[in-house]
């Protein structure tokens, strides 16, 4: 339900060609302020005069995160089918086949094994310009077999979501989606294996009740827009205005939903922090057997 | 009380009644006229429910006078012992817990329930969960895997509820935590979607080994009302929306989302509340047969695997 939100405001508007790579200079939607497009990226997408953070491009954030030089695109192998041939006020195929010239890529998500601060990591990163990151089949696999690869190859997984939330278009098998990243996710519980999920904005519906909100420890990006319902939908059903900063990260800080809030200048240091803490615990009780019976 | 494509069957109904009354009345004899009469009425029943369109079946699934959880608990099983609260925040009406026997054996149930009137629809918030009834269903999952219960769980809601509350105690992360904890059951668990199957508020008690679907029920990832409020923005167009979701039973067993439809007496569940909770309490005793020979791994790996397979994709075209 939450998807209106990208439905609504991103269709391709004026705010958004001003956005656009091909721009010089555009303005922050934040302060208002004209930002260098450069200073901007330099900046982690950061706005240099009032810190408000801006949507990131999938792969820049892959960059963000990544050591240089070391990320290997595991997605982009399958598409996604027209089960239900859905037609709305465009056929779904049509959607798609737009989406994926905006965007260069099958589908709203990439991923990949790099290291992180030489910690091996998998990435999960949604990409919101596609479909309003929009989880459907594709996604749901991409995501599901990142997670079964990175307990294979020992990784920390880190995902990093944006999304409206489940894909109207793929009918219940999106809404199966939701089921299908969870039960993954076990694969790495029993592996030892960190999950650090890094909410961004925004973060809705059916993408944040599933694997988005399972992660050992979850960091929220300033100021983003992260909820179950959208906001439109809880003042239409309550009729009364909402609090001022409901279902923004600081709120849910507040109310004990996420570990931290960080500015992502600060993400990367932050995440190689938390997965050298949790990688350095006491041996795990069945290594401790092996190893006695090792010593004898 | 019937729903709008009803109508003729009513007034066929009507007129088989009044018949008899004439009859009754001027003490003739016209039994042939009644049997003429009473064969057209199964005629058109019969045709009636057999081409239903996705809209008014999700009008049937929403029908007044459809069992609802607690006439399974009461008429379906035994013994139904209810467990209330979730031991942190309180006791959400919206979602009934209890033990319960199923032909003799001991299980776990946990239903979605809406309402059966106005006043019992608002005590149940018609039948939209806050936070603290997944919380509920995650400590009858405990207590079932703690004392090898079967879990059964009945679906019925529109949804999760959308409100502000909700939000504050993290609507979505435990919907999240009830999808992982269920699909962590080392017991059998079967899932029947009863009426309306509402999106991930649904699927927090729909990770079973075997989900079933009553014939006039839909399971959706979305309402209706609102996928037509965001792609046609007009909520008006619920009906074209209903078609483009391919929400019932039918076709949820031809995109593997559920395992087996369970059939409803002609004329929905609402019109033979009886009949229907019959037919699910033989499906569930089936069903339960079934997965009382699989060891707990089993379990465990089917139903990884029923979740893990599910969705359409191809490989990208080389180019």
């Amino acid at each position: 339900m939450a998807l209106e939100r990208w439905f609504r405001r991103n269709r391709p508007s004026k705010k958004e060609d001003d956005n656009s790579p091909a721009g010089l200079w555009l303005k922050c939607d934040s302060c208002g302020a004209q930002i260098y497009r450069k200073d901007l990226v330099a900046n982690s997408y950061v706005c240099p005069e009032c810190s408000h953070h801006h949507r990131v491009p999938a792969d820049a954030r892959v960059a963000m995160l990544a050591d240089e030089g070391t990320f290997e695109v595991w997605s982009g192998l399958i598409e996604a089918q027209d089960a239900l041939e859905f037609v709305d006020t465009q056929a779904y195929p049509e959607r798609l086949t737009k989406a994926r010239q905006k965007v260069g890529r099958p589908d709203a998500i990439l991923t990949g094994g790099a290291l992180l601060d030489g910690q091996p990591v998998a990435l999960v990163v949604m990409d919101f310009s596609f479909l309003g990151g929009s989880m459907g089949s594709v996604v749901g696999e991409e995501i599901a077999s990142a997670t079964e690869r990175a307990a294979a190859e020992g990784r920390t997984l880190i995902a990093v979501t944006s999304s409206g939330g489940a894909r109207m278009q793929e009918g219940a098998l999106s809404l199966m989606q939701m089921a299908k990243t969870t039960v993954a996710l076990e694969a790495l519980s029993r592996a030892h294996l960190p999950y650090i999920s890094v909410l961004t904005d925004p973060t809705t519906g059916g993408v944040t009740a599933s694997f988005a909100t399972l992660g050992d420890v979850i960091f929220a990006e300033p100021g983003a827009l992260i909820s179950f319902a959208g906001p439109r939908v809880i003042q239409q059903t309550i009729r009364q205005d909402l609090p001022a900063g409901f279902q923004r990260s600081e709120f849910l800080l507040q109310k004990g939903m996420v570990d931290d809030v960080v500015d992502r200048r600060e993400l990367r240091a932050r995440i190689a922090d938390v997965i050298n803490l949790l990688r350095s615990g006491l041996a795990q009780p069945e290594e401790e057997e092996a190893l006695r019976v090792a010593a004898l | 009380m019937s729903l709008p494509f009803e109508k003729p069957i009513e007034d066929l109904e009507a007129k088989i009644r009044d018949m008899r009354a004439y009859a009754a009345e001027q003490e003739i004899d016209l039994a042939s006229e009644v049997e003429a009469l009473q064969d057209r009425l199964d005629r058109l029943k019969r045709d009636t429910y057999e081409n239903l369109t996705r809209w008014q079946r999700v009008q049937v699934a929403r029908a007044a006078g459809r069992p609802t959880g607690l006439d399974y608990l009461q008429r379906t099983f035994d013994d139904f012992t209810e467990l209330h609260g979730d031991r942190t925040l309180g006791d959400d009406p919206a979602v009934v817990t209890g033990l319960a026997r199923l032909a003799g054996t001991s299980v776990i149930v946990i239903a979605q329930q809406k309402g059966r009137d106005t006043k019992e629809n608002i005590h149940r918030n018609f039948g939209m969960s806050h936070p603290s009834g997944y919380r509920k269903a995650m400590r009858m999952f405990d207590l079932a895997d703690k004392f090898r219960l079967p879990v059964i769980a009945l679906i019925d809601t529109p949804g999760a509820y959308p409100g502000l509350a909700a939000e504050e105690q993290g609507q979505a992360w435990v919907i999240a935590e009830s999808i992982r904890r269920m699909s962590q059951l080392t017991v059998p668990a079967i899932s029947v979607v009863i009426g309306e199957g509402g999106s991930g508020g649904a699927l927090a008690i729909g990770v079973a080994n075997r989900v079933l679907i009553l014939e006039n029920a839909i399971y959706s990832v979305i309402s209706p009302e609102s996928c037509a409020a965001i792609l046609w923005r007009d909520a008006g167009e619920a009906e074209k929306a209903a078609e483009a979701l391919r929400l019932t039973a039918r076709d949820l067993i031809a995109l593997e989302v559920v395992d087996r439809v369970v059939d409803e007496p002609l004329g929905g569940a609402h019109n033979d509340p009886a009949g229907a909770m019959a037919l699910v309490k033989q499906a569930l005793v089936e069903e339960l047969a079934f997965l009382a020979s699989m060891s707990p791994e089993q379990l465990l790996e089917s139903r990884y695997k029923r979740f893990r397979v599910l969705g359409r994709f191809q490989a990208v075209a080389a180019a």
